[in-house]
C-alpha cells in the first residue's frame, strides 16, 4: 500500500524527521507510537502533503505513485486521509456542504458520479450512525464549537464517508473519554478491510486494546527507534519510553 | 465638471412645489459655492472624487425599451409577490411597479407624492440629508436635480410581511448620463417595514448614478433598508442614507456593493430619542481595480441608545477598500453602547483597504468599542480542505464565501438573505448551495 524509505524532513533549518521507513500493506494496521515531540505528527501532516515541511530526501511511493510529488488534494483524491490531531475549525461553511464536496471531488476523481444533496444524505445518515454523531451536526459549521470529543468522532465520520485506502489517524484518542474511544474504535475496526490499511498514531496504549495493530513502531527524536508486534505496546505500557531512548542514546 | 452642473440647473424646468424650488436654488448655489471636494477634504482623504468632478455626465437618456418580467426576475430572485417600484435610466416605470396603497403603506414615485401627499413631502423631504457641508455636494446636486424616485409611508402601527423593492435599473441609453434618484422613507410610529433598495444596470457604462435617500423613523417603529449597490462595472455610483430616529425606533441597515468604478455610499442615522438602536452591516466584494468607500456616521444625541456595526470586505486583484465609521456621542447620551467591526479579507497582493474608526464621545457613562482586522486565506483551513480532496481554487473560494457569510447571515429576510448569499457563492465557487 505505502512504502516509505528513508524520509527526511525539516521546517526551516530544524531536521524533524531524520530517515523513516516503513511499509504499511493492505489489510494491515500499524501503530505509530512515540514520545511527545518525537515526529509523529510531522511524519502524517508531511504523509498528507503539508506545505510547511520540507521534505529534504527519501521517497514515499503509494500504490505505486510517487506520493511526494502530489498535491494534497491529489493524494487525498487517490485515497489517502489524514485524521487531525487538532482538527481545523471552518466558521462559515457547513458540515454538509465541506463533506459533500469532498465525497464528490473523491468520487470524480475515482470516475464515478457526483452524488445529489439528497442522495448524499443518504449516504451520510448511515455513516453518522457508525460514530454515533447526530444529524444535526451537519447543518453546524466545520468542528466550530465542537467540543474535542465531536471534532474527533467528525474526523472519523469523514474518514467512514470518503472510505479512503491509506487512513493515518493522528491521536485520533487523545481528548476521548471511555465510551466515545471506544465508538471511535468500533467504527474504525468496522471500516476495516482487506484492500484498506491504517497507520494509528498514538501517545498511548489505551486505543490499540480495541484497534489491534498487526505491527507497532516506537518514533524517538525522528526515527523508528524499534518495531515490533503487538506486545511491544503493553511493554511501553509497562515501562514507558525511556528504556528505548536511553538505547537510542546509546546506539547513536 | 462643476460647470456642467451648474448650466444644466439654468435649462431645468424643475418639478414639484413652490418651498421645493426655492431649496433646489440654494442646493445649486451651494454647490456652486464649493464644488466638488477633493482629498483635502477629510471625508473625502481615501477617495478621490476627481473621475467625476473631471467627467462630464448629460442628464440621463430616456430607456430604449422596457425590460421584461423574467430578466427583473432574476435580479432579485424570489421577489414575484413584493411590493415594487422600478426606475429605468432615473425614469419612474409604472407598467413594471406594483405600487400598493392598501394594507397601511402607500408606496408611490415622488411625481405622484408631489400631488398626493405634498404636506408629507413638505414635512419630511430635504429635512434630513445636509446639503451644506462641503463633503456632502453629491446630496445638494441630487437636491437640485431630483426629478423621480420612490415615497414609501407606512402607517402608525402598520407590520408589512411583504417587503418594498426599490429597483433602479440603467440600460444602453444610459452610457455618460447621470440619474438623480431621491427616495424617501417614512416608519410612522409603531410600524415595521422592510425596504430593499437595488442598483442594477442591464446596460450602459460611464453612467452616475447620484442618490439620496432620507428615512424617518417614528417612535417605536422599525426600519430594515437594504441597499444593493449592484452597477455596471465601469459606473460611478454616489449614494447617501440620512435617517433620523425617533424614540424607541431601530434602523437596520445592510449595504450589499458589488458594482460600479468608483463608489461612495454615505449610511448616516441620528438617534434622536431614547431607547433607539441603529445596527448598520455591510458587505463590499471587489475586484479588477474597483474602488468601494463606505462612510457610516451615527450620532447619538439622547441617552439609552445603542448602535451596531459589521462592515466585511473581500478585496481582490488591484481593488481598493474604504470604510470610515463615525460615531458622536452627545453629552447627553449617556448609557450609549456602540460597538463597531470591520473586517477585510485581502485576496491579492495589489488589494488595499483603508479603514478608520473615527469615535467622538462627550458623555462619560458610555461603552463605545471599534475593531478592525485585514487578514488573508486561512492557510490552516486551506490545507485541512485540500487534504479532504477539495481543490485550491475550489478551497480558496469556499473560505471566501464562509468570511463574507457572517455578515450575510444578518441579513432578516430569508428569501434575500438566501439570495444574496446564493449570488455571492456563486461568485466565489461556480455553485449555488451551501
Ligand atoms: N511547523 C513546525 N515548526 C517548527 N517546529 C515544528 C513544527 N512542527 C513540528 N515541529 C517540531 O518538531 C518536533 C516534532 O513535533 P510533532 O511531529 O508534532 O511531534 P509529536 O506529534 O510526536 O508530538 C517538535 O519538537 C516540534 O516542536
Ligand atoms: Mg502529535
Amino acid at each position: 500500500m505505502i512504502h516509505i524509505s528513508d524520509l527526511r524532513a525539516s521546517v526551516g533549518d530544524k531536521e524533524i524527521l531524520k530517515g523513516i521507513s516503513l511499509d504499511v500493506g493492505a489489510g494491515e494496521i500499524h501503530a505509530i507510537m512515540g514520545p511527545n515531540g518525537s515526529g509523529k505528527s510531522t511524519l502524517a501532516q508531511v504523509l498528507a502533503g503539508h506545505p510547511g515541511y520540507e521534505v529534504t530526501s527519501g521517497s514515499v511511493i503509494y500504490q505505486g505513485k510517487d506520493l511526494l510529488d502530489m498535491e494534497p488534494e491529489e493524494r487525498a483524491q487517490a485515497g489517502v486521509f489524514l485524521a487531525f490531531q487538532y482538527p481545523v475549525e471552518i466558521p462559515g461553511v457547513s458540515n454538509a456542504y465541506f463533506l459533500r464536496t469532498a465525497y464528490n471531488e473523491v468520487r470524480k476523481a475515482r470516475g464515478e458520479p457526483e452524488a445529489d444533496p439528497l442522495e448524499f444524505l443518504d449516504i451520510v445518515a448511515d455513516r453518522l450512525k457508525l460514530v454515533d454523531l447526530d444529524e444535526a451536526m451537519l447543518q453546524r459549521s466545520v468542528n466550530a464549537g465542537f467540543s474535542g470529543g465531536e471534532k474527533k468522532r467528525n474526523e472519523i465520520l469523514q474518514l467512514a464517508v470518503l472510505d479512503p485506502a491509506l487512513a493515518i489517524l493522528d491521536e485520533t484518542d487523545s481528548g476521548l473519554d471511555i465510551d466515545a474511544l471506544r465508538t471511535v474504535a468500533d467504527g474504525v475496526n468496522k471500516l476495516r478491510r482487506q484492500d484498506n490499511a491504517f497507520l494509528v498514531v498514538t501517545h498511548y496504549q489505551r486505543l490499540l486494546n480495541y484497534i489491534v495493530p498487526d505491527r507497532v513502531h516506537v518514533l524517538v527524536d525522528g526515527r523508528i527507534a524499534r518495531s515490533g508486534g503487538k506486545e511491544l505496546a503493553l511493554e511501553l505500557e509497562a515501562r514507558g519510553y525511556d528504556w528505548i531512548t536511553a538505547e537510542q542514546g546509546v546506539g547513536a | 465638471m462643476a460647470t456642467a452642473f451648474l448650466k444644466q440647473f439654468t435649462n431645468l424646468e424643475p418639478e414639484g412645489p413652490a418651498w421645493l424650488t426655492a431649496i433646489r436654488q440654494r442646493a445649486i448655489a451651494r454647490f456652486g459655492d464649493v464644488g466638488f471636494p477633493t482629498t483635502r477634504n477629510e471625508d473625502w482623504h481615501f477617495t478621490s472624487p476627481a473621475p467625476i468632478a473631471e467627467a462630464t455626465f448629460e442628464p440621463m437618456r430616456a430607456p430604449t425599451g422596457l425590460p421584461d418580467e423574467s430578466t427583473l426576475a432574476a435580479l432579485l430572485p424570489g421577489t414575484a409577490d413584493w411590493i415594487r417600484l422600478v426606475f429605468v435610466n432615473g425614469r419612474f416605470a409604472p407598467t413594471l411597479s406594483r405600487p400598493d396603497a392598501a394594507g397601511g403603506v402607500k408606496v408611490m414615485s415622488l411625481a405622484a407624492a408631489y400631488r398626493e401627499e405634498p404636506s408629507l413631502l413638505e414635512y419630511h423631504l430635504t429635512q434630513r440629508a445636509d446639503i451644506v457641508d462641503p463633503a456632502q455636494v453629491f446630496t445638494a446636486i441630487n437636491t437640485a436635480f431630483m426629478a423621480d424616485g420612490a415615497v414609501v409611508q407606512v402607517q402608525p402601527g402598520v407590520s408589512t410581511p411583504v417587503p418594498i423593492h426599490l429597483l433602479f435599473l440603467t440600460d444602453d441609453a444610459a452610457t455618460g448620463g447621470v440619474s438623480h434618484p431621491r427616495v424617501l422613507l417614512v416608519a410612522e410610529p409603531g410600524s415595521n417595514a422592510t425596504v430593499v433598495e437595488q442598483y442594477a444596470s442591464l446596460g450602459g457604462s460611464r453612467y452616475l448614478t447620484n442618490a439620496v435617500t432620507e428615512a424617518w423613523v417614528g417612535d417605536g417603529s422599525t426600519l430594515h433598508h437594504i441597499r444593493l449597490q449592484q452597477e455596471a462595472r465601469d459606473a460611478f455610483h454616489v449614494g447617501t442614507t440620512a435617517v433620523h430616529q425617533e424614540r424607541d425606533s431601530h434602523f437596520l441597515s445592510f449595504s450589499f456593493a458589488t458594482g460600479a468604478a468608483l463608489s461612495r455610499i454615505n449610511i448616516f442615522s441620528g438617534l434622536h430619542g431614547r431607547g433607539c438602536g441603529a445596527t448598520l452591516n455591510g458587505l463590499y466584494i471587489l475586484g479588477g481595480s474597483q474602488h468601494c468607500d463606505h462612510q457610516t456616521r451615527i450620532v447619538h444625541a439622547q441617552p439609552d441608545c445603542y448602535s451596531r456595526e459589521l462592515y466585511k470586505g473581500v478585496l481582490d486583484d488591484a481593488s481598493h477598500g474604504v470604510f470610515n465609521g463615525k460615531v458622536y456621542v452627545h453629552p447627553e447620551a449617556q448609557k450609549t453602547d456602540g460597538k463597531q467591526t470591520n473586517n477585510t479579507l485581502l485576496l491579492s497582493e495589489r488589494a488595499r483597504i483603508d479603514t478608520k474608526p473615527q469615535l467622538e464621545i462627550f458623555a462619560d457613562d458610555v461603552k463605545c468599542t471599534h475593531g478592525a482586522t485585514v487578514g488573508r486565506i486561512d492557510e490552516t483551513a486551506l490545507f485541512y480542505m485540500k487534504s479532504r480532496g477539495i481543490p485550491n481554487t475550489q478551497a480558496r473560494k469556499l473560505l471566501t464565501y464562509a468570511f463574507a457569510a457572517e455578515v450575510l447571515e444578518t441579513i432578516p429576510v430569508d428569501i434575500l438573505r438566501d439570495g444574496l448569499e446564493r449570488m455571492a457563492l456563486e461568485r466565489f465557487t461556480g455553485t449555488t448551495d451551501a
